[in-house]
């Protein structure tokens, strides 16, 4: 199993940023979704955000949402999560971070969570509704059990507050690159391009953009300004849902677009 | 702030990382007008002159000479728009303005906080969006009329459950891409710390009137105050002056069809510790997590959640809470329409049929009894018809 930082370090030797997907267990169902995964890293993704589905997500745009429903649906449950990361964790060594609203941490005990993260092979946890002020429990539970806690930094966070998240994250810097939910956007904002740099300057880790990248054009531009990464989720996922009634073009799509977007990471 | 607003463990901020200089703004606001003297003047002009404050506490003389108790209604029903709800929109609405923003967003599960919001955003003339469930809508068609005619945007949510829970998801998913210009008014003691503090604080006056009237007519306090709990503001609103006294104060949730079957709202009743919508309290919950869908008669009550501090003061013994079902509220509508000429929203009518309960029971006998009526009826006339086989 890779640590980000042996994946960043063999990354910059390749003159490569990283192409992290994203997407949800069970969405459109188990089978597929674990089908989805190994597509994306056979294709050439480096690293994989693996959402557990929750009935509210707050922080997500209707697509995730979407998703989540879809995944809910199909019976997914925490236990079944696990599952499907202990099988993921046989097909590949890439590192796989998860993202889990915290109510489902809580429920099955912060400990307990971890201590399953940590013996199904996860890198990281990032926790889409909790920000540091609240997360002592998570922070010590992450510590024992060796796994990344990763923090969201967003652009209305000040550089003050950006070194406090810096002092508790391991992992790398998510930076959320537009005010707003998670979707698919149309292009990259010129402030995003300054809040990298910024993040970059006073922060401490490797730097990953969500939010909104969907085409290979954002990630270059990014990576341009400086990011180590792309993580790439709604982009990804509307190509399950185009294609709900047609699993194997479900996985050609995916295959296609994931070759698209590692090709952009190159650095020139 | 940061780790503040906590009720014993509850509260707190589970928030996504973009909301917190939202949060930290507001609250910094909140904390500065609150004693403001000047905010504080402009907001009584308009509790008074547009909402209609004070409200009376009725001597209910039917009912407790029926009951044998001595039983005052606290008469939030007769503030404009129909409830208690204008209390906290008008100081949310008005802080909103002293703090610059431009627009106010809203949730609504029937209507009511959405109405308050619609009358308030056109009398400060800001422009407002209301979020509400599809189901709701269907449920609720005339007061998505009312909100509508009073300038307001009613957006439609579809997703989830596609009632309360859902359209209160989609204002924070709102919020979070527009915290610049946008105040979130939330309706209830519930959301991230400042919100269940804040709410409080402008539900608070019912309190404060109902002690002081409470002593004028009676020379003491009450044995027992009584209110419905949806998401808990306008119990907490007359509780809150008496947390120190020897005062009872019973919460009354909305029950559905029963505490044994699923379909029910009583959260404080029968929900366990989770994390909704920012804060930690009780709420209805599956074995991971998942939130379940509430069930009510009455739609203020049907939510999931409740308030983070009335799950402390469950926790310390310092209030009680019960639940009534949808057919004992159907009876507390008919009872107070019958015997005190006054219809209660089918919110309020829950409190009124346990107090019903509570005033017959031998020990109870003589007592002073206070129920927060926060709603009137108007609003549930087709409902209540439909339910007791009237054609309308
Ligand atoms: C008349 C009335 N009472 C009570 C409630 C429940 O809310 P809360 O518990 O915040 O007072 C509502 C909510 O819509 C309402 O309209």
């Amino acid at each position: 199993m890779k640590t980000y930082h042996e994946m960043f370090t063999d990354l910059k030797e390749k003159k490569e940023a990283a192409l992290m997907p994203f997407i949800v267990i069970g969405d459109p169902d188990f089978e597929t979704s674990l089908e989805i995964a190994k597509t994306l890293i056979k294709n050439g993704a480096d690293a994989l955000e693996i959402g557990f589905p929750f009935s509210d997500p707050i922080a997500d745009g209707a697509t995730i949402q979407e998703a989540d429903t879809r995944a809910l649906k199909n019976g997914i449950t925490v236990d079944k999560c696990f599952k499907f990361l202990i099988r993921l964790r046989k097909f590949t060594s890439a590192p796989i971070g998860l993202l889990v609203y915290y109510n489902l941490i809580y429920q099955r005990g912060v400990k307990k969570f971890y201590e399953d993260a940590m013996k199904a092979g996860v890198n990281s946890i990032l926790i889409a509704d909790l920000p540091p002020e609240e997360a002592e429990e998570a922070l010590k539970a992450s510590q024992e059990y060796g796994i990344d806690q990763i923090f969201i930094i967003a652009p209305t966070t000040s550089n003050k507050r950006l070194k406090m998240i810096s002092k508790h994250a391991s992992g790398f810097h998510y930076l959320v690159s537009v005010m707003g939910v998670t979707g698919a956007r149309k292009e990259v904002k010129r402030s995003t391009l300054t809040f990298i740099k910024r993040v970059k300057e006073n922060g401490k880790l490797p730097v990953m953009v969500g939010f909104g990248i969907s085409k290979p054009s954002h990630i270059k531009e990014i990576i341009r300004a400086g990011a180590d990464g792309a993580i790439v989720g709604s982009a990804i996922i509307d190509i399950i849902a185009k294609n709900l009634d047609n699993r194997e073009k479900i996985l050609e799509e995916i295959a296609k677009f994931t070759k698209r977007m590692k090709k952009a990471t190159r650095r020139l | 702030m940061i780790k503040d607003g906590k009720f014993g463990k509850y509260g707190g901020i589970f928030v996504p990382e973009l909301l917190i200089p939202a949060l930290e703004e507001l609250e910094s606001a909140f904390l500065k007008y609150k004693d403001h003297s000047g905010f504080n003047k402009e907001l009584n002009y308009y509790l008074q002159e547009f909402a209609g404050r004070p409200t009376p506490l009725y001597f209910a003389s039917n009912l407790s000479k029926k009951l044998g108790c001595k039983i005052y209604l606290k008469r939030e029903d007769l503030l404009h728009t129909g409830a208690h709800k204008i209390n906290n929109t008008l100081g949310q609405g008005l802080l909103a303005k002293y703090m610059g923003k431009r627009r106010l967003i809203a949730e609504t599960g029937a209507g009511q906080h959405g109405i308050a919001t619609a009358a308030v955003g056109a009398m400060l003339k800001m422009p407002v969006d209301v979020y509400m469930g599809t189901e709701d809508i269907e449920r609720q068609k005339l007061n998505v009329f009312r909100m509508e005619i009073s300038g307001a945007r009613v957006i439609p949510v579809d997703t989830g459950s596609k009632t309360l829970k859902d359209a209160i998801n989609q204002a924070m998913r709102d919020w979070i891409s527009n915290i610049k210009d946008t105040h979130y008014l939330i309706g209830s003691t519930v959301g991230p710390h400042p919100y269940p503090t804040m709410v409080k604080h402008f539900q608070s006056i019912i309190g404060e009137e109902t002690k002081q009237q409470i002593l004028e007519k009676e020379g003491k306090l009450p044995d027992a105050i009584m209110a419905c709990v949806g998401g808990g503001s306008n119990s907490i609103g007359i509780f809150s002056a008496f947390i120190e006294d020897n005062v009872e104060l019973i919460g009354v949730e909305g029950g559905g069809t029963g505490l044994s079957t699923d379909e029910h709202g009583a959260t404080l009743c029968r929900g366990t510790n989770g994390i909704l919508h920012g804060s930690l309290s009780r709420v209805l919950q599956d074995k991971d997590g998942q939130i379940k869908e509430a069930h009510s008669v009455s739609a203020g009550l049907d939510y999931p959640g409740v308030g983070p501090e009335h799950s402390h003061l469950k926790e310390i013994g310092r209030a009680q809470y019960v639940a009534i079902t949808d057919p004992e509220a159907l009876r507390g509508f008919q009872l107070l329409s019958k015997y005190e000429g006054i219809m209660p929203a089918l919110e309020s009518a829950h409190a009124i049929a346990y107090m019903e309960k509570y005033a017959k029971k031998p020990e109870n006998k003589g007592k002073t009894i206070i129920v927060n009526l926060s709603g009137r009826g108007d609003k549930d006339m087709f409902l209540a018809a439909k339910l007791l086989g009237v054609e309308t």
